[in-house]
């Protein structure tokens, strides 16, 4: 049987959606997204709940996670998968990115085209390595990630030059969100 | 999707719009704050209320808006205009949410034409009615032509119109909408508040969105970000505030209007932000004597 959506979808979409607001305006801050949804392994709770506040049948996904969570977000969200990274304004991603190249990064025109990467990742916290800066942010903020895939890092500092065309990602774990708008400059150590 | 929020047995959505069009708005809003500055456009939506009313601003509220928060309407530094007043009640009714006057309090500050003069801090956002998003479109008309001069950076045009107000006037005389540059990258309208507000903007802590509902644009700015107003070295920006204090508060620092009194020509300068003008004449009233004459 297919497990629930979101228990109020007009209510829950808005507090979800102000926790991402928050997020991508505080990069590094984590954000609390409200308990209680139950999708399909391995999507955890925070990531079932991003992409049903954000995705529609206007938005394609394309999805890591497997049959039972692809067929969940097509019936709840009412999102097309697809199975090119190139055509997806989000990207639901629980294991190994696609190459970032192959991900829409807009246009100069247009650089809100560019595509919504949310990566589940194993814990996240406020404190920790990784030193952010950017619009967004005071003066530093520190963030913890576990699980983040190898060479990631590395990979969307490349894409910098490339401003204003660019990825945004939200970082899901459990029920908490930290994002990474294509202007955070991010430092390890 | 067995539940809804009990809302719309008046006939209408939680927050007036439809769910497909809050969330249009909501992707459209986070990518705006993602390339800061930058306008994004989106699906307007016709609302009950006529263009110049801000249907931008309040299609930017309706998608942020939650039960939670608390709502300050502002027009031009008034809470008590017809148009901060309807918007207020609209909110109230399609939302139930509780409106305030009080700057402080407020989660989501609505404005049309003013930045409080109280700072805003990390707790809120403040969402701009934007009639014009466009900066450069007294200088060229071509939507194109501006999109493509927002992709190269390119604002040499802008920079010759200022250039040739000074060597008109002696300096730059935009005292409203005064251009700026958003994270050292996008020109930026900031809507039509005095260039006297300029310089809030400027790493403020709260959010800023602006919605424009006839152009069709969002953009936002970031909190701490940085917001330049454009000047010239030779020229440095210096926003224009009349020389007086508030004929009711006394302050020194705020915005003033000028007020006609009489039909004689009487005339007196009083705060533009109503809010703030009230709260410290509250709090002139409440304190003793000596610390009254302290803060005078
Ligand atoms: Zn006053």
């Amino acid at each position: 049987m297919m497990q629930p959506g979101f228990h109020d979808p007009v209510l829950d979409a808005q507090s979800g959606f102000r926790a991402v607001l928050e997020a991508m305006s505080r990069p590094g801050r984590v954000q609390a997204l409200p308990p209680g949804l139950t999708p399909p392994a391995p999507l955890q709770p925070a990531t079932a709940a991003v992409l049903l506040t954000l995705a529609d049948a206007e938005t394609p996904v394309f999805s890591d996670a497997g049959t039972a969570a692809a067929e969940w977000l097509r019936f709840h969200a009412g999102c097309p998968l697809v199975a090119s990274p190139a055509a997806a304004t989000f990207l639901c991603v629980t294991g190994t990115p696609p190459a970032l190249e192959e991900i829409d990064l807009g246009t100069d025109e247009a650089p809100q085209d560019g595509a919504t990467l949310v990566l589940q990742v194993a814990a996240l916290r406020e404190g920790g390595a990784l030193r952010l800066s950017g619009p967004g942010i005071e003066r530093e903020h520190r963030l913890h990630v576990e699980g983040l895939p190898e060479g990631f890092l590395a990979a969307r500092a490349a894409l910098a030059p490339l401003y204003p065309r660019g990825m945004d990602v939200i970082l899901c774990a459990g029920t908490r969100i930290a994002a990474l708008p294509r202007t955070t400059h991010v430092m390890e150590g | 999707m067995s539940h809804d929020s009990g809302f719309g047995s008046g006939g209408y959505n939680f927050a007036y719009l439809d769910e497909n069009t809050k969330r249009m708005i909501r992707r459209a809003l986070l990518k705006a704050v993602a390339i800061p500055g930058h306008q994004v456009p989106f699906g307007a939506r016709e609302m009950p209320l006529p263009y110049g009313w801000g249907t931008g601003g309040i299609q930017v509220t309706a998608a942020i808006l939650g039960p939670r928060d608390v709502l300050k309407v502002i027009d031009q530094g008034a809470d008590d205009t017809t148009n901060a007043v309807s918007i207020r009640r609209f909110f109230s009714r399609v939302a139930g949410v509780r409106g305030t006057t009080r700057t402080a309090e407020a989660t989501i500050i609505q404005t049309r034409h003013r930045i409080p003069e109280t700072p805003l801090t990390e707790a809120q956002t403040i969402v701009y009615q934007v009639p014009m998003p466009e900066p450069l479109f007294r200088l060229e008309p071509r939507l194109a032509e501006t999109r493509r001069m927002h992709a190269l950076a390119d604002y040499g045009l802008m920079h010759v119109k200022l250039y040739e107000d000074i060597a008109r006037h002696g300096h730059v005389s935009t005292a409203y909408n005064y251009p700026v540059m958003v994270g050292g990258r996008y020109l930026m309208s900031p809507s039509p508040i005095p260039a006297f507000d300029n310089p809030k903007m400027h790493r403020m802590p709260a959010l800023q969105l602006f919605g424009a509902g006839r152009e069709k644009k969002i953009y936002a700015v970031p909190p701490y970000t940085e917001v330049r107003s454009l000047d010239f070295e030779d020229h440095p920006f210096r926003p224009h505030r009349a020389d007086g204090c508030c004929a009711l508060c006394g302050s020194a620092t705020s915005y003033l209007d000028e007020v006609v009194t009489d039909d004689r020509g009487g005339r007196m300068f009083v705060c533009s932000d109503t809010d703030y003008c009230e709260e410290r004449q509250e709090a002139a009233a409440a304190a003793p004597a000596s610390e009254t004459e302290d803060a005078a």
